[in-house]
């Protein structure tokens, strides 16, 4: 039996932790779920600026987007993106905390130089990219040009801006994720290391069996970061190409914002952001209920 | 032998990281009839400082953006200190349905959302202000679930020796869980200051007046405001006075830095 009292100690607790919980509720509704609903609701309707009154269409828009060019192409590109900036920057970042661990001379300094690009705006890094990748008075130029040698303009050809944009991202962030992998190796115990170095094993197989099995979780969670960034990092875009030439830099938060505020076809921006959700919801989905149990229950 | 060319190539791959910052410098202090030359000198001016000062908002662009940066962690304070208290020391109805509520923000972040709260802020009438700028980061579920990790640390009998003084749960909260979680606020005050600082795309859509500009959107409309390649001295100087301070802190408090921005990776 519970007594009146217990339940109005109960009732309490409860209005208590609600009342905690109300201001973040509030903006978490009012920022995120509202604006979810809303984007699945009009982009069934057309709204743009010939339709001063949203007109409901059906999936319209949806198919309008599979039928657009610049959509599939954003689309790719934000594959390709993502194609070389993450394995890329894994690797890179996971040399530099190998490194910046175990170095002994100007330690402090070799890791500022790594993670420095982190704290910079990413529209600060588009001015100065722009600078290095500027033709003739850029910095590639000028370095080559002793040599005899005119390098491309490579944020105007759209074979090449890609390649330039994967570079700039590299240098941004494989400072950021080398931080997780020295705190991941901070706790690989050293008495594994010195049992091998007992049993005569060598660096190589050392690495290959006990450090990079043991930094597994570090990997994935880093994997995960660095895909969702793949498609949040646009700022530099505005700057830099404004998603040119031929829209061989655009990406699809950038496209986003370009149906949205250049075009103001706000039925299409809604559903171009609702598939941006859903790869969102897909990659938290293969964090949560994938990668996660595997690494706990290994 | 392997090892030493290892070593060297790593070192050289630090040197070649700091470049971008070097040349930027070395471009912003350089007098400008020197700055395309490749001769090498130590002529040295601060001439483009003051003349991008003088030719664009920018301190009023630096006001706004301390305002926004200070004025977003000072809610967030608040919001993130009260909900992680109910998830890490309260039992209550419906807890797992709001934490995925929470999870939900981590998974789907404002920064995709600019276009629906676009409309949220112009149906609340916010467009155009330093509110609207801040008002959809009042909420905070990576700051939230790092206070909760924090607070779940703090011994319990702590908890139960202030109540048996007759301390409420409310000045439990804000005599024993605050002041013992300073490491977490740093951590998190850290990370939301240099996500805030520079944050760039939300504040350029909803702002288009001088007086509600911060420094990320002030600094490219100066950057686009020039011909290419007629400016660099200036846009370099302009470059390093929005990047400075953030860049100061962090080679001041390095290891702070790095220990902060690994509990971000929950973001």
């Amino acid at each position: 039996m519970v007594g009146t009292a217990a339940r109005r100690r109960a009732w309490r607790r409860n209005a208590f932790a609600w009342l905690l919980l109300l201001p973040s509720l509030l903006f978490l509704v009012l920022f995120t779920l509202y604006p979810v609903a809303g984007s699945l609701k009009l982009s069934l309707y057309q709204a743009d600026l010939g339709t001063p009154q949203p007109s409901y269409i059906g999936l319209d828009n949806y198919s309008r987007m599979a039928e657009d060019d610049v959509f599939w192409k954003v689309i790719k590109n934000n594959a390709w993106f993502a194609l070389g900036t993450v394995p890329t920057s894994i690797l890179l970042s996971l040399l530099m905390a190998l490194f910046a661990n175990k170095v002994m001379r100007a330690k402090g300094l070799v890791r500022t130089a790594f993670f420095y690009p982190t704290v910079v705006p990413m529209i600060a890094i588009g001015n100065i990219w722009l600078f290095i990748y500027t033709p003739e008075y850029g910095m590639i130029s000028r370095f080559l040009e002793p040599f005899g040698l005119t390098g491309p303009n490579w944020l105007g050809t759209p074979d090449l801006v890609m390649w330039a944009m994967i570079v700039m991202i590299l240098w941004k962030e494989a400072g950021y994720f080398m931080v997780f992998y020295l705190a991941g190796l901070q706790n690989i115990s050293e008495e594994l290391y010195e049992s091998a170095k007992v049993d005569g094993v060598g660096a190589w197989r050392v690495f290959w069996r006990i450090t990079f099995p043991l930094l597994m979780p570090t990997t994935l969670f880093v994997s995960i970061i660095a895909l969702t960034n793949s498609f949040k990092l646009v700022d530099h875009l505005w700057i830099m190409t404004k998603g040119g030439p031929e829209n061989a830099s655009n990406l699809l938060l950038f496209y986003i914002y370009e149906t949205a505020f250049s075009f103001w076809d706000q039925g299409m921006a809604s559903a171009l952001t609702t598939v941006m959700i859903i790869f969102l919801l897909l990659l938290a989905a293969l964090q949560f209920f994938g990668l996660d149990r595997k690494i706990h229950y290994r | 032998m392997m090892k030493k060319i290892g070593y060297g190539f790593m070192y050289i791959l630090a040197a070649v990281w700091l470049v971008p910052l070097v040349w930027t410098v070395w471009t912003a202090f350089r007098p400008k009839r020197l700055a395309l030359s490749s001769s090498f000198s130590f002529d040295f001016t601060l001439t483009h400082f003051t003349h991008v000062w003088n030719s664009a908002p920018f301190n009023t662009y630096y006001l706004n953006t301390l305002i926004i940066v200070a004025g977003v962690f000072a809610i967030q304070f608040l919001t993130v200190s009260l909900a992680a208290f109910a998830f890490a020391r309260v039992e209550f109805w419906g807890k797992s349905v709001v934490f995925v509520l929470f999870l939900a923000q981590i998974m789907i972040p404002a920064d995709i959302l600019i276009f629906p709260n676009y409309n949220v802020l112009r149906d609340l009438s916010l467009l155009d202000t330093k509110l609207g700028i801040m008002i959809p980061y009042f909420a905070s579920a990576f700051g939230v679930f790092l206070l909760r990790q924090m607070f779940k640390t703090i011994p319990f009998e702590l908890d139960e020796a202030a109540r048996m003084e007759g301390c409420s749960l409310w000045q439990v909260l804000w005599r024993i869980y605050i002041p013992l979680s300073g490491p977490a606020f740093v951590s998190f005050g850290l990370v939301s200051v240099s996500y805030h600082w520079n944050n760039f795309l939300w504040p350029l859509i909803i702002t288009n007046s001088v007086e509600n500009r911060p420094l990320t959107v002030g600094l490219a409309i100066f950057a686009q405001s020039f011909e290419t390649g007629a400016q660099w001295s200036e846009v370099t100087a302009a470059t390093m006075i929005v990047i400075l301070p953030l860049l100061l802190g962090f080679m001041l408090f390095q290891r702070q830095f790095m220990n902060s921005f690994i509990h971000s990776g929950i973001k």
